[in-house]
């Protein structure tokens, strides 16, 4: 059952869909309005009673099929389907524009092509309301994941993991080259790792198009993005700080799965933050200098202490070394 | 939509094409299957008034005028050239990246549109195969909000609507905005347009948006001014400010590769007898600078300028006293 309201701009759309392609199957037709062939059937049976005032031969719409095959020998001047709307240009030039500012990803030659052509058919009014911006700073890692992805190779790459802080050389069978949420990513079975890995493109540092064919395992599963990079998964621990006010925009840029506001008038909050790596917690708590203290797990409130007892004593003990200023030492 | 109704809107779409004249709701009636069967007056011009909303709400350009001076009642015809979709013809690569576009946005508002735009382009002879490949672009808009302030945006509207300041706990204060238009910036969703309680042009971020979002007076009255370029408001209220110096400091070797990555290595230096690169950072914030600098802890060491090494060792102290209570338990 498709909707109601689609039905009508369907109806105006099929007559010059069918001119247009003689002879299609009904399941084609029906596939590419995504309803059921059942219901294409209803619809042209409908449209077959419309036509021109006179409704005599000739003046309705007229059908003749073939085995499971449809084609139009009248069209009642129904030759061209109804202007886009506003909101239809908007949605589809908005989106054209922006993948032509994509370079790397996407062939934005081809792109800018199409763009001026639909402009050219559909007018621009009110499509300057929804602006995107896609990241644009590693053309060259997505034009090379791209390639891969084309000639269906491996790839070499050495990446950044912020979590771990570290920087590592794999080889990767790509399958996917995603822009989701303003960033660009390479989906790939990691061979090292042997799963499936999504890499931010700007923390690849190199990468390089092997000769060997990509061959990602079968049983490769990609990633659901439909609802977010972010979702929870077993290898994701939860800590709860209490966050002074100074801090609390750390609730908005990472992912939390609550936060309880204190009301007494302070702007603190207890938040229950999601991690991997129990480094990259550490990190992100040190540098907010007391503006975030770790209450849950308790392991990782001594390990916050320990390095900053630690980053004191070795900026204490440089003080003195010559040709550079020692940390505090604008302070004595 | 019944087929009866569907059935008698075609036939009034095809009749109002073919003629050249305005023709009247009498003559409409008379002509049009399926008016016939209104019993009364009072019942066909209920039923004609929802039939002429239907067609625009479809973007049908239903035009009104009279024919000649002598008549008496407005008539209805639509031209044909205002109805029609213009020729268009696209090579392969510009139907691949037609529907690469169809499938851009991950909203049902923008999503729902930019499909109906393909199917008016394959009615068009269009062959746009939206069969994912292995480049997936996505733009998604999650936020409630979103809805709503498109709609208001493209409606001309003004809206109201409460925003919290400055995040998930920030205070909430009431905003009135002609909205101007609605932005996407790495991953993140904006409202731009004219905050009538500030008398100035400002931008929201849609997840500090709080529902209702409510339109306030009649559609059509906000003109956005000619000339406005939304991004560029955008990047004015995020702009992270000119590089005011440069950090130089020590990173020990094998560690704080975030940091390696953020600035230049300028050389290998032994500090402390440790072994170690020295990295010059540009400055744009020394807040945000002091802050990653203080989360590589003892594997950092500021050198340059004073100002920020004694930033960073605030950091420290800072968190040594949240956690100075903490033992191994």
């Amino acid at each position: 059952m498709s909707g109601v309201a689609d039905r009508l701009p369907r109806l105006l759309s099929l007559v010059p869909y069918l001119l247009a392609r003689p002879g299609i199957p009904i399941a084609e037709a029906a596939a590419d309005f995504d309803i059921t062939p059942r219901q294409l059937r209803r619809d042209l049976e409908l449209l077959w009673m419309c036509g021109l005032p006179g409704y005599g031969p000739g003046d309705l719409v007229d059908l003749s099929f073939s085995g499971d095959t449809v084609t139009v020998t009248e069209d009642a001047g129904m030759r061209r389907p109804l202007r886009l709307t506003t909101a239809e240009a908007t949605a589809l030039l908005v989106a054209l524009r922006t993948l032509g500012e994509a370079p790397g990803v996407v062939d934005t030659a081809a792109v800018r092509r199409a763009t001026a052509k639909i402009e050219r058919a559909v007018g621009d009014a009110g499509v300057a309301t929804v602006a995107v911006d896609l990241t644009r700073e590693e053309e060259a890692t997505a034009a090379t994941v791209r390639g891969a992805l084309d000639r269906g190779r491996a790839l070499q790459i050495v990446y950044y993991t912020a979590g771990r802080d570290a920087v590592s050389r794999r080889t990767v069978d790509p399958m996917r080259l995603l822009l989701v949420e303003g960033r660009g990513y390479l989906e790939a079975w990691c061979r090292r790792a042997e799963g499936v890995r999504l890499f931010r493109l700007d923390r690849v540092e190199e990468v390089a198009e092997l000769a060997e064919p990509s061959a990602p395992p079968s049983d490769a599963e990609p990633h659901d993005v439909s609802r977010g990079l972010f979702t929870p998964s077993e290898e994701h621990r939860t800590a709860v700080l209490e966050v002074a006010r100074e801090a609390r925009w750390i609730a908005e840029y990472y992912p939390v799965d609550e936060v309880v506001e204190h009301l007494d008038g302070s702007g603190s909050a207890r938040v229950l933050l999601r991690y991997a790596d129990p480094a990259w917690l550490v990190r992100l708590v040190l540098g907010l200098g007391g503006g975030a203290r770790v209450l849950e797990p308790p392991e990782l409130a001594v390990a916050v202490a320990e390095r900053a007892r630690e980053a004191l004593a070795a900026a204490t003990t440089t003080d003195d070394v010559p040709g550079g200023h020692g940390t505090g030492a604008g302070e004595r | 939509m019944s087929s009866a109704r569907a059935e008698r809107l075609v036939n009034l779409v095809l009749c109002l094409l073919s003629t050249r004249q305005f023709l009247t709701a009498e003559r409409i009636r008379a002509t049009v299957p399926g008016y016939a069967d209104a019993t009364s007056d009072e019942a066909f011009f209920r039923m004609f008034e929802r039939d002429k909303t239907e067609l625009r709400e479809l973007g049908v350009p239903l035009e009104t005028g009279r024919t000649s001076a002598f008549d008496t009642v407005e008539g209805y015809r639509i031209a044909r050239g205002d109805y029609e979709l213009g020729e268009i013809d696209l090579d392969a690569e510009e139907a691949a990246a037609v529907a690469l576009a169809g499938s851009l946005w991950d909203s049902p508002e923008l999503s729902g549109a930019a499909h109906g735009a393909l199917r008016k382009l394959r009615a068009a002879g269009v062959e746009v195969d939206e069969t994912r490949g292995s480049v997936q672009p996505r733009v998604r808009a999650a936020e409630p909000a979103f809805a709503p302030l498109l709609a208001a945006v493209q409606a001309g509207q003004a809206v109201t609507f409460d925003h919290r300041r400055g995040g998930p706990t920030g205070e909430i204060a009431r905003r009135t905005v002609e909205p101007w238009g609605v932005v996407s910036w790495r991953g993140r969703w904006y409202l731009v347009g004219h905050d009538r309680d500030r008398e100035d042009v400002r931008s929201f971020r849609l997840s500090r948006i709080l529902e209702p979002v409510k339109t306030v007076g009649e559609p059509g009255e906000v003109t956005v001014p000619p000339g406005t370029d939304l991004m560029a408001s955008i990047h004015r209220s995020v702009d992270q400010g000119p590089v005011v110096g440069v950090a130089t400091v020590w990173v020990a070797e094998g560690h704080a590769h975030g940091l390696r990555r953020l600035g230049t290595v300028v050389g290998p230096r032994e500090l402390g007898g440790r072994q170690g690169d020295v990295l010059e950072i540009e400055l744009r914030s020394e807040r945000t600078v002091a802050r990653w600098l203080a989360g590589a802890g003892p594997d950092v060491v500021v050198l340059d300028p004073p100002g920020l090494a004694a930033h960073v060792r605030r950091l420290w102290e800072g968190a040594l006293a949240a956690h100075a209570g903490e033992r191994v338990r």
